[in-house]
């Protein structure tokens, strides 16, 4: 029956000593604990949140800069194209303008040669007018030193003349 | 500590030496012997002197106080100032004094510094010198990871406040009662521990005895009662989903729910109590039986205390198991009513509709 039957004395000096201990270990124990564990808890969800926000901020980096890669990719097949497309144009110019520069230097040497030609034509013409005017002049001199040559050279035109 | 010979107060002078030689081994009293309080700590037997830590007694009886060391109840026959412990009956192991019709009665109050009260004492001191050094270690090395004893007990602290406050409480209000929780996790655990270990300081039986277990859940009580919000009052009066007949013309309900706020901390107290006792009690059982053996012949004692001691070290592990067990029951039952008691009102259907 003793089991059962509880002191009276040990009842009263448990209530005051778990009572201390409560007060004791709410204070000095699982107080500085529990302010701990949780700071220590958010510490490092925080430290986990910042990683992730690294790592996204590091992926979004990451993909303007690909981004940016491409596009200078981009910008320099452009480039690269105009002035290959340019090239070509300067190109075809230089040919085309060579091309008629040669054309017009040869049409105005054909004409210069035209001209030449026909100058010198013209002076043969005038040499070999002015040679023939001297040698029937020459001839002329010859046939009529004397008077009845004269005469008969005379009768002879006036034949001619009267035959027609 | 002092020595002196152990006297029973009942037994005369004449038989003293009678009774040494032919001193019968009482199995039943033995284990009670182990398993109460006592007014002194009693060590060990060395052939016939018992070592004893000699305790106060305080006792207030018929107005007058009576302060004296239990070592004077070993002289004068276990008699001092009329006091003596009682043999027999309800008040067994207890301090008494004739009446005048010859009748044991108690002293109106017994303050005395008992057994149980030394151990509650040095379990608290251990208690409050383990977590305040855990604190410290806390505060020495903020936002670090957890070293010696603080890496062993922050499980168990954590384990507590998740699994035990944070889920039966809920998260709004746990963090008001988690000190409280770990207080008596801690306090029972510690005391299940202390009392396994035979020796002093262990060995007292405290959260095994009635009366510790008692304020304990006293605590929890008075706790859940006056943290009780109206929904928890609602509940017992007028219990929702519960058919109106059990309710009008005889409160039914309520007067079942009514015993219900005092028979959850009654089981508290009892389970507690009859678990650890228990335990104690077939441990104690089995290192009997070598000495029962032993009396009828020393070689059946020798044989039987193989067999004995082989049980005993199953129980003492299946007790460090009990030990962590009811510490948790104990507190798991106290956090599931404070959750009760600060629950607010569903605002769901099943309330109306049955």
């Amino acid at each position: 029956m003793s089991l059962i039957n509880p002191g009276f004395g040990l009842i009263i000096w448990m209530t005051l000593a778990f009572g201390i201990l409560l007060f004791v270990l709410a204070k000095f124990a699982w107080k500085p604990i529990m302010a701990a564990l949780k700071e220590r808890e958010d510490s490092i969800e925080n430290a986990l949140l910042a990683a992730e926000k690294a790592q996204q901020a590091m992926e979004e980096l990451k993909l303007g800069n690909e981004k940016l890669m491409q596009e200078a990719q981009i910008e320099r097949d452009t480039i690269l194209k105009e002035a290959r497309k340019l090239k070509d144009v300067i190109l075809n110019e230089a040919r085309e303008k060579s091309i008629m520069e040669t054309k017009n230097m040869i049409q105005s040497a054909r004409e210069q040669i035209t001209t030449d030609k026909n100058a010198a034509l013209a002076e043969i013409k005038n040499t070999i007018a002015s040679y023939s005017i001297s040698i029937a002049e020459k001839i002329l001199r010859e046939e009529l030193k004397d008077k009845s040559r004269q005469m008969a050279y005379a009768e002879k035109l006036l034949k001619e003349t009267s035959l027609n | 500590m002092a020595q002196h010979d152990h006297k029973n107060p009942v037994d005369k002078l004449e038989n003293w030496q009678e009774e040494i030689e032919q001193e019968d081994f009482k199995a039943g009293e033995m284990i009670i012997e182990h398993i109460t309080d006592s007014y002194e700590w009693h060590i060990i037997t060395v052939g016939h002197t018992h070592v004893s830590i000699p305790l106060p007694v305080m006792l207030y009886d018929e107005g007058e106080f009576h302060f004296f060391m239990s070592s004077e109840l070993h002289h004068n026959n276990g008699i001092y100032q009329g006091y003596f412990i009682s043999d027999e009956g309800f008040n067994s192991g207890k301090l008494v004094r004739k009446d005048d019709a010859g009748a044991e009665i108690r002293p109106d109050l017994d303050f005395s510094f008992t057994k149980n009260v030394l151990a509650i004492f040095f379990s608290i001191f251990l208690l409050g010198f383990i977590f305040i050094s855990v604190a410290n270690s806390y505060k020495k090395r903020k936002g670090k990871a957890p070293k010696g004893l603080q890496s062993l007990l922050e499980p168990i602290i954590i384990f507590v406040r998740d699994d035990i406050a944070r889920s039966s409480i809920g998260e709004k209000r746990y963090e008001r009662y988690t000190p409280f929780l770990l207080t008596i996790f801690f306090f029972i655990l510690i005391n299940n521990l202390l009392g396994i270990i035979p020796f002093f300081p262990g060995g007292a039986n405290i959260t095994g005895n009635i009366g510790v277990t008692g304020v304990l859940a006293a605590f929890t009580f008075i706790i859940t009662t006056y943290s009780a919000n109206k929904n928890y009052w609602v509940h017992i009066v007028n219990a929702p989903g519960v058919p109106w007949w059990l309710k009008i013309p005889v409160p039914l309900m309520p007067i079942v729910e009514i015993m219900g706020v005092f028979t959850k901390p009654f089981v508290l107290m009892v389970r507690l109590f009859a678990n650890m006792s228990a335990g104690h009690i077939i441990i104690l059982g089995f290192i009997s039986l070598i000495f029962i053996f032993g009396e009828i012949s020393q070689g059946l004692g020798f044989g039987v205390s193989i067999v004995s001691v082989g049980f005993s070290i199953f129980m003492d592990v299946l007790e460090i198991l009990v030990a962590f067990i009811q510490a948790y029951v104990f507190t798991l039952l106290s956090a599931l009513y404070f959750g009760m008691a600060t629950e607010e009102a569903h605002h769901s259907s099943e309330t109306i509709n049955h």
